[in-house]
């Protein structure tokens, strides 16, 4: 008997057939969008990849101002094969959040969020604003100059959050300025408090995700009017594709380290002057040019506060879709593609703007 | 004259307190506002030279600091009658004469305890410095063509020195001393090179300056400013060791300190120059054609030879670094980690540095115990740079096996998944035939 069938027996005789029964007889809608079903499992394996390198980093990696810089320099040419675990560590970040972003978008278009999906899309849009937490936070971690400035312009902004800016601003940056206790806040969420939050709304993600299957986009149902939109099995024909789409994103994050090595750059000089052109991480992007092209004052409030406030609001809008768009016919139905597509075109104009400047 | 000199101090003191009694407001405003100031009230309505004057003292540093034009020029600025104000009884002296000018603005500038209130880290020697230089004493002798403070610093728009707006400012001190000593046909009667400005502008220590480098030599920094001397053969090295404080101290260890001084060669200067400086290098010393060494020695003499000896090693160690450097380069650009390395090569830089300074000893051995040092250091940054361009390699070539690993395994799944399908689809299909 095979070990697989070993295990299933040893399991169901104490808890029972339900989960492999489950598990063996689950179907996936098969239609001409299913490709985007794929995007949440690459992000999960994603995600896996940063937890096991990251991992591997904790070993060598020290979070102080006065070693931090050296120990990732160690960890890049002294440690075996430690310059290709900060490279998927690093490139892994990038494309997590992208596979995360497009998850989100191709969830949001397809409605996805639609009842009784609810909860699914709100933890999602949690985890996405935690991996984001994620990339902020890891992003000072080697303490080098570009990171050390961007950070703290990042941090600035959040003074400009009415009532309680300033206080969140001393408790992220550790007192008034960024400083090695900054620097061991940062690990502390990076590497606990993150880690802890995103393994909690994971499991409720692939819960709500595996009790509720896969979402059949309106249009296909529509178009399958009387009969059932086809399927197939999760195990083994959807699992097998998952599979083979992790093993093409671990040779692409292996080639985009070994031909494009993450660089360290120089050590951060808090004395220093502030190096020209300091942006942050690209999937900030945006909302950094917005920032900064936002007037001097808006309505009756300040730039930058209006800037901070619109996002703020922005993201809580964006994480109760679900309960704001319960009408799937009238003529107000096609409104979500819509702010859908302005929220995209925004987001890209903004991202080559703030590149290209 | 004392009595001068006390009735100039109590117009002074009587300028400082009338903007000390002005308005609490005006005070509280701003303590530097100039007090009711009858001359340049009526000056400043004139167009010709009397109304210029008034115009530019605005913005003059004295103007702006509450001095009255009755500071300098004496009179009564309270007076609105001209004939009155102007009066010889109320202490007015009109145009002081330019050997009086030194002594004039010495009147606050020699008294240290009314500066303070002004700049207390301006120095308060100016005129005692004056009369020591060639200016001073040719001014003491009844030549009123030398320069004397004015002509320096401006008259009625003088500026802090900071400012670079300034006559004094480092950038600007070439233009104000070349202004006389770059003219021919004034210097005339002095019988001294006028070329100093045209062979400065050639210097390394002008290209400096004209950069930005405020800390760089200007005409200055060598002569003195106030005190402005030629210095003399003993002195010189003394002025340039005041920058170059090695070059100075290893110059005196060397046997051509002793050999120079009888025939009254300038330590630096012989090698060097004097205001056409221009950038060092390796080429200096040897035996090659733009060798300075040469000029006295043959290649085959005692110091040809520890000249081309010192030219080796430092050419050794030059390309050494140049070598390393450019492997640096190349796995940089190939995106691997050389940080150590680079400040591993920094060191080796130093060491090359300090052997420049070194051969001021003139001591081939010493020179050499330092570039061997360097060497060690390139040598080591050389095989850093081998073994990361050797680690770049083995990382292309694990990503090709990685990658063929990877595809491997990707085709694989994708035909395993091919046969599953294509099975169910043929059991689907069966069924579907057997019903």
């Amino acid at each position: 008997m095979p070990p697989f069938l070993m295990l299933r027996d040893w399991w169901e005789e104490r808890f029972g057939t339900e989960l492999f029964s489950f598990l063996w007889h689950k179907q996936v809608p098969r239609h001409k969008h299913t490709i985007w079903y794929y995007l949440g499992g690459m992000t999960l394996f994603l995600f896996m990849v940063q937890v096991v390198t990251g991992i591997l980093l904790l070993l060598y990696y020290r979070p102080s101002p006065t070693e931090a810089f050296e120990s990732v320099q160690f960890i890049m040419t002294k440690v075996k094969f430690g310059w290709l675990i900060r490279g998927i560590h690093a490139w892994a970040a990038n494309l997590l959040i992208l596979t995360a972003m497009l998850h989100m978008f191709s969830t949001f278009f397809l409605k996805a969020y639609r009842q009784p999906r609810e909860l699914t899309w709100v933890s999602g849009c949690m985890l996405f604003f935690l991996f984001l937490g994620f990339g902020f936070s890891g992003y000072l971690l080697p303490w080098n100059e570009l990171a050390f400035f961007a950070t703290k312009v990042g941090t600035q902004m959040m003074a400009a959050v009415p009532v309680i800016g300033n206080w969140l601003l001393t408790f992220f940056r550790g007192g008034e300025e960024v400083t090695g206790a900054t620097l061991t806040r940062f690990f502390g969420f990076h590497v606990a408090i993150f880690p802890l939050l995103t393994t909690m709304l994971l499991g409720a993600h692939l819960f709500l995700v595996q009790y509720f299957g896969m979402s059949t986009p309106i249009s296909v149902e529509q178009a399958h009017k009387d009969k059932p939109v086809p399927t197939y099995a999760f195990i083994p024909n959807f699992l097998l594709r998952d599979i083979m789409g992790w093993y093409i994103a671990l040779g692409v994050l292996a080639a985009l380290a070994a031909i494009f090595p993450w660089e360290l750059g120089v050590k951060a000089d808090p004395f220093g002057a502030t190096p020209a052109g300091i942006k942050p991480e690209w999937y900030f992007l945006f909302m950094f040019q917005a920032l900064k092209k936002i007037p001097g004052h808006v309505l009756f409030i300040e730039g930058e506060q209006f800037g901070v406030l619109f996002f703020g609001l922005g993201a809580a809008l964006w994480m109760l879709v679900p309960f704001l768009d319960r009408k799937q016919e009238g003529p107000l139905k096609r409104l979500p593609a819509v702010a859908g597509g302005v929220i995209v075109a925004f987001i890209i104009v903004m991202t080559i703007w703030a590149w290209r400047s | 004259m004392p009595a001068t000199s006390q009735q100039w101090r109590f117009l002074l003191m009587l300028a400082v307190l009338l903007v000390a009694g002005s308005s609490a407001r005006a005070q509280s405003r701003d303590i530097g506002t100039p007090p009711v100031d009858t001359c340049r009230t009526c000056h400043a309505q004139l167009d010709d030279r009397l109304g210029e004057p008034a115009k530019q003292f605005a913005d003059d540093i004295h103007g702006t600091r509450g001095m009255t034009c009755a500071s300098c020029h004496g009179g009564d600025p309270r007076e609105e009658d001209m004939e009155k104000s102007m009066s010889r009884a109320r202490g007015f002296r009109g145009v002081p004469k330019r050997s009086e000018i030194p002594q004039l603005c010495a009147t606050c500038h020699s008294d240290g305890a009314f500066m303070r209130a002004y700049n207390p880290s301006l120095r308060t020697d100016q005129l005692s410095q004056y009369k020591t230089s060639v200016h001073g004493k040719r001014l003491a002798a009844g030549d009123t063509k030398v320069a004397v403070c004015s002509d320096c610093h401006g008259i009625h728009k003088i500026r802090a020195a900071s400012s670079p707006i300034s006559n004094v400012h480092p950038q600007q001190i070439p233009a104000t001393c070349g202004r006389c000593h770059g003219d021919a046909e004034y210097m005339k009667p002095y019988k001294i090179p006028t070329d100093q400005m045209a062979g400065y502008k050639t210097s390394v220590h002008y290209e400096k300056l004209s950069g930005g480098d405020l800390a760089a030599p200007t005409c200055v920094t060598c002569h003195g400013n106030h005190g402005a001397t030629p210095p003399g053969i003993s002195s010189v090295e003394r002025v340039c060791g005041t920058c170059h404080v090695f070059q100075e101290q290893l110059f005196d260890q060397s046997p051509h300190k002793a050999a120079w001084a009888p025939m009254k060669m300038s330590s630096c200067l012989t090698c060097h120059g004097n205001h056409a400086i221009k950038h060092t290098g390796d080429f200096l010393i040897g035996t090659g054609k733009d060798s300075i060494c040469m000029t006295c020695h043959a290649a085959d003499d005692n110091g040809g030879k520890v000249a081309s000896q010192i030219s080796t090693v430092l050419a050794g160690l030059d390309k050494s670094l140049a070598e390393a450097g450019a492997i640096l380069d190349s796995a940089e650009q190939k995106g691997m980690e050389v940080g150590e390395a680079r400040v591993t090569l920094s060191t080796a830089h130093e060491k090359l540095i300090k052997a420049r300074v070194d051969l001021h000893t003139m001591n081939s051995a010493r020179v050499e115990e330092t570039t061997k040092a360097g060497e060690k250091l390139a040598q080591q940054v050389n095989q850093d740079g081998v073994q990361a361009l050797a680690e770049y390699a083995f990382r292309r070539k694990g990503l090709a096996l990685s990658l063929f690993a990877i595809a491997f395994v990707v085709i694989c799944l994708w035909l395993l998944i091919r046969n599953l399908e294509r099975r169910s689809a043929g059991e689907e299909a069966g069924r579907s035939g057997g019903s």
